[in-house]
């Protein structure tokens, strides 16, 4: 094995430039980052409709030091599909040199994704592209103010699944739909989880991704500072308790094998994670207690598939 | 300021010089300013990693610590664009940011 | 000179593709297209054609693999037709205004509901604003050319516009006719690979598609009206050089027996066929009448249409789409009165409606055309709404 990554590897160079008006805290925006810099110069992005997407690309202006581009909101995976095809064309056309390796990246929200981009993210999945597909997910449609999505967790107060007499939050009663499990049931050589609060694991794994010919997904659990009613400095260390609570696990599956790359011997209880946001200030103790049963099964589920307990109980 | 028209702009609703968003200061949006205490920074790196604007800027500028202790890197802010947020300093295993009432 | 096929309009067009050499080609099947995809597959299966196929999940995702794969600098191309292209909608005006070319082929299919699979224009009309240039065929041949114009066109620097080539659904795509197909050396120096548009190249990065707010959207709109009318003369340059080279003239109008007429229809696509027919056994009988057929539908020939008609009485303009609620009941006929309109001329129009989901088009149909403008040619007051044609009161 590799020596492990650390900070001292991040390349310095940046391509996501400042000036960008994504919000004061936003952990998108420390996740297009170390995608970029993992990805390095040679890399194409394709984005949808999202709130990454509006604040980074205001005419005249892009943050975007790599080429970028948007079409609408529910095809950013196509898109990546028609400029990898393009890429492989023109190689054999030697227009582009065949040693010139581009990575192409579809990068969207969890709107994008979850819902109105899962039939064109199923397509290019299946077919094989070479596509690495990342959901920033931020856990409600955040562009348009805060909306539910399919990505959005059981009890999560959004401005339509808003705290009344009758409704408290977002009702599902499961765990939102697995995106990796789906990734691995499109047969993709390589799936992985992971969240900015873990940089060199975020940066590792998208490395790892594009070393990789096909079609790759990974989720990236990434807070929003209006979204998920925090203070702006909190941004980063609410989303490393999502992963000591268990909430979130760091993993990655890769040819038959899953790896969680964050294990966590001793989880603490996913009230502390649950209570530094605004979104979820309403839920009782009964309904904490039920969002904790619901993340000691998926912490079960992931024991499982790699075959080891490698996320431990909740500490007593 | 009078903007370009229709026929100065390039064809096809494209940017010729991403980056260029540097040009908006988003500095502007600050209400709190970060500050590094030079003596108790230990040059970790976390407040460059975990800044949403990029705006930690990470110098190759020597410092010797009152204690002795020298190091070869500096961090400072970019004041054009730090919106403030705080993470920095909440991040900080060293306590070495403050953040400070921005007076206009 | 090339060989001589006998080749329904589908396939016709597949061959003209396969010599247009498209490095990027995507479609989802739906009737009547699939054939020009199944044979461009059979193309590519047989290692006559070297391009990348993607077999796609929607017609939504077609056009967006083309719009990335122009983006990223190649050739594309697409068919689709009726809800297919309904899927499309959103895509066809962002391609347009991003300024990318490609060449789509529209079989044309009546739009649901009731859901149909047959010919009328319905789905063409549907997108008559989204800044594409259109074209419509009357026979195979002229199919299979409008592929070679549509990628001369779209790539001209000058112009940078996604083309759409449109034919009637089964009545040309699935009957056969002779067809003379060209070297492919030849359609590539005719229709050249001109590289000619800003690309997604990391050496040269670009942002393609940012927010456009109040300050800037609306210049990107006049920038494509001024694109859409200088597209005119350079589409009139290529079939210029297309009779030079290949020996067949096409022009945006083409005009029957109108020189004394004082009345006339017009219309577009294959019906044309029987109206002409029509015209001709009427001219037997000493009827004065003519016919125009709009081959280029944008940029509209106005001036063109205008001049063709400026000496009839009576004009008929037939649309095989129906616009509900609008003044003429169709666009064709709303883009002919206008043209006259702008003109200043005094000639006066009715409109038609015909053909709808495959209603076919008889030569007593186009009779009845004739006798309402000979009723009419002479009165002050013509009806103003459409008359229907071939429905059942």
């Amino acid at each position: 094995m590799s020596k492990p990554i650390t900070v001292w590897d991040l390349p310095k160079e940046e391509f996501l430039a400042s000036g960008h008006r994504m919000c004061q805290g936003c952990a998108a925006a420390i996740t297009f980052r170390h995608v970029l810099k993992a990805a390095g110069k040679d890399t194409i992005v394709s984005m949808p409709t999202s709130c990454g997407e509006i604040t980074s690309t205001v005419y005249p202006h892009s943050a975007w030091r790599i080429p970028w581009i948007h079409v609408a909101f529910e095809n950013a995976a196509a898109v990546a599909s028609g400029i990898s095809a393009a890429i492989e064309a023109l190689k054999r056309r030697g227009e582009i040199p065949k040693e010139k390796d581009i990575n192409v990246i579809a990068m969207g929200g969890d709107g994008g994704t979850f819902d109105i981009g899962f039939q064109a993210l199923s397509g290019t999945l299946e077919r094989g592209d070479n596509v690495l597909y990342i959901c920033y997910d931020n856990e409600a449609y955040m562009n348009t103010g805060i909306q539910r999505s399919g990505a959005t967790p059981l009890g999560a107060w959004t401005t339509t699944t808003p705290v009344g007499k009758v409704w408290r939050g977002e009702w599902r009663p499961k765990k939102r739909k697995d995106l990796i499990a789906i990734a691995v049931a499109h047969n993709v050589p390589y799936a992985a989880t992971a969240t900015p609060a873990f940089p060199t694991d975020l940066y590792a794994k998208v490395k790892k991704a594009l070393s990789i010919k096909g079609p790759k997904l990974m989720h990236v659990l990434s807070s929003c500072v209006p979204g998920w009613r925090i203070e702006p400095e909190k941004g980063i260390e609410v989303l490393k308790l999502a992963v000591l609570t268990g909430m979130w696990v760091n993993y990655e599956y890769e040819n038959g094998t899953y790896r969680v790359t964050t294990p966590v011997p001793k989880r603490k209880p996913v009230k502390e994670y649950l209570r530094l946001q605004g979104r979820f200030r309403h839920l009782t103790d009964e309904d904490i207690k039920k969002i904790q049963e619901l993340v000691d099964a998926e912490v079960e589920k992931i024991n499982k598939l790699v075959g080891k307990q490698v996320i431990g109980p909740v500490e007593g | 300021m009078s903007l370009p028209g229709w026929k100065q702009l390039p064809i096809g609703v494209v940017i010729l010089n991403p980056g260029n968003s540097v040009e908006y200061k988003t500095g502007e949006w600050r209400t709190l300013r970060p500050e590094i205490d030079q003596e108790k920074c230990i040059r970790c790196r976390t407040c460059w990693t975990f800044c949403p604007e990029g705006a930690i800027l990470e110098v190759s500028e020597p410092y010797k610590t009152k204690a002795g202790r020298e190091f070869k890197l500096t961090y400072k802010v970019n004041y054009e664009h730090c919106k403030g947020c705080g993470i920095c300093s909440n991040e900080c295993p060293a306590k070495a940011i403050a953040m400070v009432e921005e007076v206009i | 000179m090339g060989k001589v096929l006998p080749l329904g309009g589908n396939y016709a067009v597949a061959y003209a593709v396969k010599a247009c050499k498209p490095e990027v080609i995507t479609a989802y099947p739906i009737s009547p297209q699939t054939t020009i995809v199944e044979r461009l597959s059979e193309f590519v299966a047989n290692g006559e054609l070297d391009a990348e196929f993607l077999h796609v999940e929607s017609e939504h995702s077609a056009l967006s693999v083309a719009i990335g794969a122009a983006a990223a600098g190649a050739r594309s191309y697409s068919a689709t037709c009726s809800q297919g292209l309904a899927l499309m909608n959103e895509l066809l005006y962002i391609m347009a205004y991003v300024r990318l070319p490609m060449a789509l082929t529209i079989v044309a299919r009546a739009l649901s509901a009731p859901i149909n699979i047959w010919n009328d224009h319905s789905d063409f009309m549907s997108v008559n604003d989204s800044g594409w240039i259109m074209m419509m065929s009357s026979s195979n041949q002229e199919a299979y050319d409008e592929i070679l114009l549509a990628y001369r066109i779209a790539e001209d620097p000058r112009v940078l516009l996604p083309v759409i080539t449109a034919m009637d659904g089964y009545i040309q795509s699935h009957v056969v006719e002779p067809v003379e197909i060209v070297d492919d050396e030849e359609a590539l120096s005719f229709a050249p690979k001109r590289r000619s548009w800003v690309t997604l190249n990391p050496d040269k990065p670009v942002t393609m598609g940012p927010v456009g707010d109040p300050n800037w959207y609306f210049e990107f709109k006049r920038q494509l009206w001024e694109a859409m009318k200088g597209s005119r003369a350079v589409f009139d340059e290529a079939v210029a050089e297309f009779a030079k080279k290949f020996g067949r003239s096409y022009s945006a109008i083409e005009t029957y027996r109108l020189d004394d007429a004082e009345v006339a229809i017009v219309g577009m696509g294959s019906f044309m066929g029987t109206i002409k027919a029509y015209v001709d056994r009427a001219r037997k009988d000493g009827i004065k009448v003519g016919a125009l057929r709009v081959k280029l539908f944008r940029p509209f020939p106005a001036e063109d249409v205008a001049k063709a008609l400026s000496n009839v009485k009576l004009v008929g303009v037939m649309d095989r789409a129906l616009v509900p609620g609008s003044p003429t009941g169709g666009f064709l006929h709303s883009d002919v009165a206008c043209s006259i309109k702008q003109a200043g001329l005094d000639v006066r129009t009715l409109g038609y409606i015909a053909g709808l989901g495959g209603r076919l088009l008889t030569m007593d149909n186009v009779r009845q055309m004739v006798d309402v403008l000979l009723k009419y040619k002479d009165s002050k007051e013509v009806p103003k709404e459409p008359i229907f044609i071939g429905v059942r009161e």
